[in-house]
């Protein structure tokens, strides 16, 4: 053992070196990545940078090589990125509060500017919200609350695209779309009086139903008495005399036979009734 | 085993600035102590325990160590090192057993292993709905597998991910049955709950183009189904009638913005589950359609009064009708009988009284109703028919 170590032992050596020296030159840039490579702190040249069309596997991902010790790769992201804003209150127009949520994405096209001027994803994402922020309550504080609320920011939201990406391109990354996940009221005075007026809305709808179920029920009412009205007043127009004795007839049954109370009747010996009593004359 | 020794050399030179930092700690020598000469000539440089760490002074060493280093266990090991397997003496006693011909067994262990390495990372078996991308060295992409066995060069030349592209994936939103409220078009809100469901279409793009995939995707969702339920009216969206409407174009939103982004998903479709009413203006939501059976029953309860109303009406009517026809046969005989039968049942079931000539009779009258009368107001007994 001790011979065959002594024997190639400058071989061995030499290996061991240029493994070493190959180790610390190879870098390997995933797809998903572009590698700026800095040489003595200034940006010299990309791996993987993102282009539109190329397909992946030819796009310069994988092994590339650096001088050791002399230059860096710094990783910049190839992918979309999110941009996420938090909620602001965005004042319409028309003096209106309202609570946006945006969002934007991009994607960091010029790696060596972006490493200049901006360092590193989270730096360039400090940088750009408050520009987001600000452009965005400029942009849709020029409308009136109901075209925020509304889908139609059409307009609006290209502007907002247009100044945040020419905003951004100074940083070397490109803003592919803004858009507004969310516009909701605040919490407060102002969903309160949404909701107030939500309740308000419902009571007034209903109370008309209620009214309106009334008035349905009245008419109802008063078609059938009407009809009656017509059928009793075809029936007894044929005689009113008749009717007005048969009624009287029915009445009598129905006061003294079914009405409530006992009654007492003190009739004169001259009444109808007893005309046969007094031996038929009138 | 030159090599081995500069390597041990550079070691110790590394351990070395190691010592040194131990000189510098609070339980090392007292040579840094500010006004006391520095190196190995200061008093009591080896008299005596300088902490309780260490052993007392006096050492093989001499004055010139004062804490044990890394290097002194080096230098303890014998110029072979501890793992040598023909060490000498000192060294451990195992030794791996040795094959008949007295070779070492270990080119065909690690052959063994090599083999069983190689099998295990360049056979891959790709499940069905499952695709896997290859990269070297987890860098460049190669390509893409569909379902299958596949081949691949060992790990980590070339590494592979699955991930399963034909299962839906579902997202629900909002997650744990929080309220998400939406404004409508006419600005009011509605507690609206969706799932997206989406599945993976390009397995490259997935894994390349986006971020975070997934939350730009639910990003994107929330994005168009608030722009979709902003152009509806509140009455639309609650009763469901722009339901249909609002999934269609949300998802055909969505899938415009993934695809711009290349995004590699598929939205396979959007759900709407729940459309309520905000739950702080629930009652009056509530009392709008109690209001409506409360409508509904009173239009009930005057169809039914109405419907007696005319049957009485029609019965009235066929009774008068019935008897004027028997009365019109005979009306002189038809009215006696009427007015007999009548007044019979009547006077039947009456007392009755029949005062002769019709004169005043209400000395006569034991009336119960008089005579309560009469009681109530003794200071008015006169009624008005007394003067008659």
């Amino acid at each position: 053992m001790d011979m065959t170590f002594q024997k190639y032992r400058m071989a061995l050596v030499a290996a061991a070196v240029a493994l070493v020296a190959l180790a610390s030159s190879v870098v390997i840039i995933p797809e998903t990545h572009q590698g700026v490579v800095i040489r003595t702190g200034q940006p010299d040249r990309i791996f993987n940078m993102f282009k539109p069309d190329v397909p992946f596997g030819q796009t310069g991902a994988g092994i590339n090589f650096r001088i050791p010790f002399v230059e860096e790769v710094q990783l910049v992201d190839r992918r979309v990125r999110d941009l996420d804003m938090e909620r602001t209150q965005v004042l319409s127009s028309d003096q209106q509060r309202l609570q946006v949520d945006a969002y934007a994405r991009y994607r960091i096209i010029d790696p060596k500017r972006f490493v200049e001027r901006a360092g590193t994803e989270s730096q360039l994402e400090a940088q750009l919200v408050p520009i987001l922020t600000s452009v965005l309550r400029q942009e849709l504080g020029r409308r009136p609350f109901a075209t925020m609320v509304s889908a139609e920011r059409g307009t609006a939201m290209t502007n907002i695209t247009k100044t945040l990406d020419a905003q951004a391109r100074q940083y070397g990354a490109q803003v592919l779309d803004v858009r507004i996940k969310a516009a909701d009221l605040p919490e407060g005075r102002p969903l309160d009086a949404a909701f107030t007026r939500m309740e308000t809305d419902r009571q007034e709808e209903a109370a008309t139903i209620r009214a309106a179920g009334q008035r349905d029920a009245q008419i109802i009412q008063a078609e059938a008495q009407a009809e009656a009205a017509r059928i009793y007043a075809e029936a007894y127009g044929k005689d009113p005399e008749f009717y007005d004795f048969y009624r009287a007839m029915q009445s009598y049954r129905q006061t003294f036979l079914n009405g409530e109370g006992s009654s007492a009747m003190v009739l004169s010996e001259d009444s109808e009734y007893f005309r046969q009593f007094r031996g038929g004359k009138k | 085993m030159r090599v081995f020794d500069g390597l041990r050399e550079r070691l110790g030179w590394a351990t070395k600035g190691l010592a040194m930092a131990g000189k510098n700690n609070p339980w090392g020598g007292g040579n840094d102590d500010p006004g006391e000469p520095k190196g190995e000539s200061g008093p009591g440089g080896d008299s005596g325990p300088r902490n309780p760490w260490l052993p007392g002074g006096g050492t093989g060493e001499g004055g010139k160590r004062r804490s044990a280093s890394i290097e002194d266990i080096f230098k303890n090991r014998g110029p072979e090192g501890p793992r040598r397997a023909g060490g000498g003496g000192g060294g451990p006693t195992f030794r791996i057993p040795e094959r008949p011909g007295g070779k070492s067994w270990l080119p065909i262990v690690f052959g063994a292993l090599g083999l069983i390495w190689l099998a295990a990372t360049s056979v891959h078996f790709v499940q069905p709905g499952e695709q896997a991308v290859v990269t070297w060295l987890g860098g460049k992409y190669s390509r893409t597998f569909d379902s299958g066995t596949n081949f691949t060069a060992p790990y980590p030349i070339q590494m592979v991910e699955k991930e399963n592209v034909t299962q839906i994936r579902s997202e629900s939103i909002p997650a744990n049955g929080q309220e998400k409220l939406i404004l409508t078009q006419d600005q009011n809100l509605v507690d609206l709950s969706y799932v997206i469901r989406w599945n993976i279409s390009d397995l490259t793009n997935y894994q390349f183009q986006l971020a975070n995939p997934r939350s730009a995707l639910l990003e994107i969702g929330e994005a168009a189904m608030r722009a979709a339920v902003a152009k509806q009216p509140l009455n639309v969206v609650l009763t469901g009638a722009g339901r249909a409407e609002i999934e269609q174009e949300v998802r055909e939103k969505m899938q415009d913005r993934l695809n711009a982004y290349r995004s590699g998903i598929t939205v396979q479709g959007i759900e709407i589950n729940k459309t309520d009413p905000p739950a702080r203006v629930e009652e009056a939501f509530k009392d709008v359609s109690s209001a409506q059976q409360d409508a509904d029953a009173a239009t009930n309860r005057a169809r039914a009064i109405a419907q007696q109303v005319l049957a009485r009406a029609q019965g009235d009517a066929t009774e008068f009708n019935n008897i004027y026809a028997e009365y019109r046969l005979a009306p002189e005989v038809t009215r006696r009988r009427l007015y007999y039968e009548t007044m019979e049942a009547v006077l039947s079931k009456t007392d009755k009284t029949i005062v002769e000539g019709g004169g005043n009779v209400m000395p006569f009258l034991p009336l119960p109703e008089v005579q309560r009368r009469a009681r109530d107001s003794v200071a008015q007994p006169a009624t008005p028919k007394q003067g008659q």
